[in-house]
């Protein structure tokens, strides 16, 4: 009846032209929005204490959800070709259907871990869960956005749920710290990404992207200073949020505070859409002025890598550690953006996809070795693993040795494909770094291995294993990191399935039919 | 049904995986009968792919590739791992599953109750897997994993008792000198892939014939040194008979029927290379050949370990391969490998078998008339000894014959050293035979027997590192004053016996030479062979005057051994010259060369490398060390330090991009 | 040199001499006074009287759980109002978006209910 007033009443003002709205085009994100208030509200009239952890089961639901929805996506781009919906402001191709898996299996793993961590920590609810669901969507909003608008959009949803997140274990000051500083440092790079867009926005006229890759392959621009100066801009956006030098300083004490499930989530997924936003702005958008950013991306890899190697020798706490690392990983990851060819973007996407289920697992079990409090994770805790639990210390050894880049494991290869991209484009100087780099940081895994399995020496008597209390794997855990170890190991064996799906996932931008 | 390929090497590897994992559970005997069926199993799928590649017909029916998946996908160089059946693999794969099904069965027996019994198997499969990938592999790559998994194996189960320290050196010994080789087998592959830009088989028969001499020499030397190495070819042959101090069918399998034998596979498969080489490649492995088997010979006729006088045969036997090799008989080459591989496991097992019987006792010395006592054995070694030693019209004449044919076609002293060393080979078999099998028992006897004293200063010699080839090196012999009770061995040892037997006596059948439609093995390896095989033009009378003067060679040796050893008694019998008993003194000087002025030079390199080079590295490392302890500081913990640091950086960053992309 | 940077020429000359004037006074003074350090001259200022008790004062944090809400749904209300206003012409389709909307907030608020941060106590 309401309607038929309103119909009724609106006879003198013409009606406005929605678009057409291709719901199968948002489906990744609607199930991912509508399984994050399902849980919230479900989890708000249930109780909040149960022996069943089935908060954890929804979110892993939910993911997989997401991936059956993905799928149907992918047939469809494959045969007909990418599309973009809602007003060529989302965009679907392979490249973001690539990430949104990828996104979709960081939280099934984290939400994992997540479950016997609240347990422990007595910090149970849906609230972890909630905001994880809510900040994936923003990522995989991230990596399907055909407008810039939309990306910046994605990012504030995929960052605030995950400034909430990291401030999670009420209990412990490192965690409230690491949520402010991220909070402030985050908002603070937001801006400086809003005013590039600003600045894009006024040297193309659109802050569509294909709309500006059409234009800037069209005509060339007579004043480039505003374009360019958003480049910059857009890659301290960019950069701030995958953790690449200069804009790294949060990484390591944020890392360090949050709590480690949600690091493992942080880790994987953020970068993840964060790389993906990066990817789609500066490869596929302003592909056709390669020339000017290639250079100071470039730069910016090696001071990651470099960075990141290094500072990370000196850390004892190995969560630091782990985040220095991830600074170097992204280091890596930059080279194929760098190198700005199909074989770049599927070098990174390979990387993102590899590195995803080594650093999950490797969180995960530092997850298990904090204990409860979440606070040891100081490297002596670690000694003498490999006696205690044999089998937790071979699964994080086999996870640090993948990130070293050993061979067999998928590490190996996702190195070798970025390297090999590099070469390809000609950074040759860059490949180097990366290399030595590589050699580098591989003595910062391979220290905590040693200290898992060679201890404190050889004596019963001086057994460092003695007095400590045996580590408990919560089941969810356990699922987790064998998912992990199997994936990377896995991949490591038979490359060839991941390799063909990302080399079928380089973006494309298309317009909606206007 | 040649679909099925990778069946064949399948379920060894199943089943190493499965004995590593539950094998200590299943323990003594159903880790080994677990074992056996597997290789068993894989002998069923090879003679069903076998039977499918027979009935296939046309031209180039007779190869069927199976890729199974790439393996390093390596832009311009990419490698698969894919099998390739072909008359010449799927002959190999027959014997090699076959031969190898029957001593995992013999095993089962001999190795009861020995406590590392389920390791043991572990490691039997997996050698038989890597065996099967060496062969079926389509590309030398794959080849080369084989042959190092073989090695690698082939180190395990030498040093299998490796609590003993002279067992532990002999298996190091083994790998290192295989490594010298495998050495040459690397280069070679990296030659062929720089000149032909491929190394898969396929592609390596197709273009060998554009080949450049040099290049064909270059890789056909190489390859050469790496089945030097692997096939116990002078002069890396010292490791074979250091390497009986693993058990019997370790002896038996690897050592006789199959990983020796690779090097001969390959340079049978690389025959197209060897073909396009310069003449002096094919002479030098025929004269290499033709050497060893006239040393190792000797050699055997002085030794007085039983094991030890097989492992110098199966050196001699190898040389007689490398002699057809070098004269362009590949078939023959294959056909000897065959029959080798019958009458040698026959002999190794046999051997074993007594050894068993007499509980551990590996001199011949403290043997005789076991005839009666161990009576299937006895029998089914004579089988094997009438093999080795020519005797038509068991398998043995045919394969030796068609060798020293070729050699006498390639070169008449070639065919002469043959000659002789086949008279040798039936000597020092009749030999090893008379004193075991035949005569008086001399194993009742307590505390006086010829050379008591030789062997406990040898035995120390022998404990002091140095690699003497004393007789006592890895025998666990028998105290004097110990009884011995020999018994024939159980079912599960003497079925392979008999079986390995009668594959002896009849094997010959496959190539018989008198009539070219009953050379039923050249006629199957011809497509493979054709570019290298040589081809002959003796009459056939010369063909049947040779191979009566063989025979004839060969009675006369069993007829010296008769007189030396089942006639007179123990005290009328010449001593066994010390040179040949001690090798010729050849392993001595290796030993010697490498404790002199090569442990001078490993210091000296020892030195360089704990000083500069560990020096350089350590450097880095603390350079690294303290650029990052400055570095650190950066990282104050103050979020108005880490806004400040975003941003400068965002100030560099447009600075940068605006003083590049603008001009000023 | 461009056009965009010229006019940005002015700025940064500007923003150099503010920078300049002020640090080269406050430097001037620094140089100038006398460095005598005094305990009483380092005290915190509260207009004359003596400083009492720590800098810190808890608030209270109804007041800020409150507030929060009240932003969230006063944000809630400014977009409902521009919708208002231009009801027909947004049709049915705006009216089930509007809807949506204001159910998903509805929800948030339901969960925000059963959290107890309803109660002022």
């Amino acid at each position: 009846m309401t309607l038929g007033l309103l119909a009724q009443a609106g006879d003198g003002v013409a009606p406005i032209d929605t678009p057409g709205v291709a719901w199968s085009a948002l489906s990744p994100i609607l199930v991912l929005i509508g399984g994050a208030i399902v849980l919230l509200v479900v989890g708000a009239l249930a109780p909040r204490r149960s022996r069943i952890g089935w908060h954890a089961m929804l979110t892993v639901a939910v993911a997989g959800g997401t991936i059956a929805a993905v799928v149907p996506l992918w047939d469809r781009v494959h045969d007909d070709g990418p599309y973009s919906a809602v007003a060529s402001a989302v965009g679907v191709d392979g490249f973001s259907l690539f990430v949104t898996v990828v996104i979709a299996v960081a939280v099934a793993i984290a939400a994992l871990l997540t479950d016997g961590y609240l347990r422990r920590e007595g910090l149970e609810g849906p609230e972890p869960y909630v905001l994880m669901l809510l900040s994936a969507a923003g990522a995989v909003m991230m990596a399907s956005a055909n407008d810039l608008i939309v990306m910046f959009l994605g990012l504030e949803i995929m960052s605030i749920a995950v400034y909430v997140l990291a401030g999670l274990h009420l209990r412990r000051r490192r965690s409230g710290e690491a949520a402010v500083k991220y909070f402030v440092l985050g908002s603070f790079s937001s801006a400086f990404f809003l005013y590039g867009v600003a600045l894009v926005y006024g040297a193309t006229g659109s802050t569509n992207l294909v709309r500006i890759a059409r234009f800037l392959a069209a005509n060339t621009l007579a004043d480039q200073g505003l374009l360019i100066a958003g480049f910059a801009l857009l890659l301290v956006g960019f950069g701030f949020k995958v953790a690449a030098v200069p804009f790294h300083s949060w990484t390591p004490d944020v890392y360090q505070g949050s709590p480690s499930p949600i690091v493992a989530f942080m880790a994987s997924g953020v970068k993840a859409g964060g790389f993906a936003g990066l990817l789609r702005v500066f490869v596929a958008t302003f592909g056709t002025y390669r020339l000017d950013w290639q250079p100071v991306v470039y730069g910016i890899a090696v001071l990651s890598l470099v960075v990141g190697a290094v500072l990370a020798v000196v850390q004892t706490d190995v969560k630091r550690m782990l985040a220095y690392s991830s600074i170097n990983h992204a280091g890596f990851i930059l080279i194929g953006v760098q190198a700005a060819t199909d074989e770049g973007v599927t070098a990174a996407l390979f990387y993102l996809a590899a590195y995803t289920f080594m650093v999950a697992g490797a969180f995960g079990v530092v997850t298990v070795v904090g204990r409860r409090g979440d606070g040891h994770h100081h490297l002596d805790d670690y000694q003498g693993l490999a006696r205690r639990q044999p089998l937790l210390a071979l699964v994080f050894a086999i996870f640090l040795l993948a990130q070293a880049g050993v061979p067999l494991t998928s590490g190996f290869l996702a190195k070798f494909y970025v390297v090999e991209a590099a070469i390809e484009a000609r950074s040759f100087w860059l490949a180097l770094v990366a290399m030595v780099s590589a050699v580098v940081s591989a003595f910062l895994y391979l220290r905590i291995v040693l200290v898992m399995y060679a201890g404190a020496g050889d004596g019963a008597d001086t057994d460092p294993a003695a007095g400590r209390p045996r580590l408990a794997v919560p089941a969810a855990a356990a699922i987790a990191l064998v998912v992990a170890v199997a994936a990377t190991i896995g991949i490591g064996l038979v490359p060839d399935p991941l390799t063909r799906t990302a080399r079928d996932a380089t973006p494309e931008l298309v317009a909606a039919s206007d | 049904m040649v679909e099925l390929t990778w069946v064949i090497p399948a379920l060894p590897l199943l089943g190493f995986l499965l004995l590593l994992a539950f094998g200590r559970r299943l323990g003594d005997p159903l880790a080994g009968w677990l074992a056996t069926a597997t290789v068993g199993g894989s002998f069923a799928a090879t003679v069903v792919v076998f039977l499918g590649l027979r009935g296939a017909d046309g031209g180039d029916a007779h190869r069927y590739t199976q890729t199974l998946f790439t393996w390093l996908p390596a832009g311009g160089f990419s490698v698969d791992v894919g099998f390739l059946v072909d008359p010449l693999s799927i002959t190999m794969c027959l014997f090699v599953t076959g031969t190898a099904a029957l001593i995992h069965l013999y095993s089962i027996g001999y190795m009861h109750g020995d406590e590392g019994f389920s390791r043991f198997f572990v490691y039997m499969n997996l050698f038989v897997f890597s065996m099967l990938v060496l062969v079926l592999g389509d590309n030398l790559l794959l080849t080369f994993l084989g042959w190092e998994g073989v090695g690698a194996c082939s180190y395990f189960l030498i040093a299998f008792w490796h609590t003993k320290e002279a067992n532990a050196s002999a298996g190091k010994k083994a790998f290192v000198t295989n490594r010298i080789g495998d050495w040459g087998y690397l280069v070679a592959i990296l030659l062929t892939f720089f000149a032909l830009g491929s190394i898969t088989y396929t592609d390596i028969f197709a273009g060998a014939g554009g080949l450049a001499t040099t290049t064909a020499t270059a890789i056909a030397v190489l390859l050469v040194i790496g089945a030097i190495g692997k096939s116990a070819q002078l002069p890396l042959y010292v490791w074979l008979p250091d390497a009986m101090a693993g058990p019997t069918p370790v002896s038996a399998l690897i050592h006789a029927a199959t990983m020796v034998t690779a090097g001969v596979y390959l340079l049978t498969r690389m025959n197209p290379v060897i073909a396009q080489a310069s003449p002096w490649v094919s002479t030098t492995i025929a004269v290499v050949g033709a050497a060893t088997a006239l040393f190792a010979a000797t050699v055997a006729v002085a030794q007085h370990d039983i094991k030890r006088v097989l492992a110098y045969s199966t050196v001699s036997q190898l040389g007689y391969m490398f002699l057809a090799v070098g004269s362009g008989a590949y078939v023959a080459a294959i056909f000897h490998m065959v029959t080798h591989a019958f009458f040698k496991a026959l002999l190794f097992l046999g051997s074993g078998s007594v050894i068993h019987g007499m509980g551990g006792e590996q001199d011949m010395r403290r043997m005789g008339g076991l005839r009666a006592l161990m009576p299937v054995t006895a029998a089914t070694f004579i089988v094997g000894w009438l093999a080795i030693a020519g005797v038509p019209p068991f398998s043995g004449f045919w394969s030796k014959d068609e060798v020293l044919l070729f050699a006498w076609e390639k070169h008449p002293l070639l065919w002469a050293v043959g000659l002789v060393t086949a008279l040798l080979t039936a000597f020092y078999m009749g030999r090893l035979v008379f004193l075991t099998f035949f005569g008086e028992p001399r194993w009742r006897r307590a505390g006086t027997h010829p050379g008591g004293e030789a062997e406990q200063s040898a035995a120390e010699v022998a404990d002091d590192g140095g690699g003497a080839t004393s007789t006592a090196t890895a025998v666990t012999a028998v105290a004097a004053e110990q009884e011995v009770h020999p018994h024939e061995s159980p079912w599960t040892m003497t079925v392979p016996l008999v079986v390995l037997a009668g594959l002896s006596l009849l094997g010959g059948v496959i190539n018989l030479s008198f009539l070219s439609r009953l050379q039923v093995l050249e006629h199957w390896l011809e497509p493979v062979v054709e570019a290298g095989e040589h081809h002959l033009d003796s009459s056939s009378g010369v063909k049947l005057g040779l191979a009566v003067v063989a025979t004839v060679a060969s009675l006369v040796g069993i007829g010296l051994a008769s007189v030396l050893y089942l006639r007179r008694s123990a005290a009328d019998r010449p001593a066994e010259p010390d040179i040949l008993l001690e090798g010729w003194h050849y392993d001595q000087a290796v030993s010697a060369f490498a404790g002199g002025p090569g442990r001078r030079f490993f210091d000296a390199t020892t030195w360089f490398d704990r000083h500069i080079v560990d020096g350089a590295v350590n450097g880095v490392a603390a350079l690294i060390r303290g650029l990052g302890g400055v570095a650190r500081g950066l990282q104050s913990g103050y979020v108005r330090s880490y806004a400040l640091g975003v941003a400068a950086g965002a100030v560099v960053l447009v600075a940068v991009f605006v003083l590049r992309g603008v001009a000023l | 040199m461009s056009e965009l940077l010229r006019s940005y020429l002015t700025v940064a000359i500007f923003g150099a001499v503010a920078i300049l004037l002020v640090s080269s006074l406050l430097g001037l003074g620094s140089v100038l006074r006398p460095q005598r350090a005094q305990g009483g001259k380092y005290l915190s200022y509260e207009s004359g009287v003596d400083a009492v008790g720590t800098g810190w004062a808890q608030a209270e944090i109804r007041y800020y759980i409150f507030a929060l809400l009240f932003v969230l749904f006063d944000v809630e209300a400014v977009f409902i109002f521009p919708w208002a206003t231009r009801l027909e012409a947004y049709g049915a389709f705006g009216a089930i978006e509007m809807g949506i909307f204001i159910v998903i907030l509805a929800l948030g608020l339901l969960y925000a209910w059963r959290k107890g941060v309803l109660r002022w106590i």
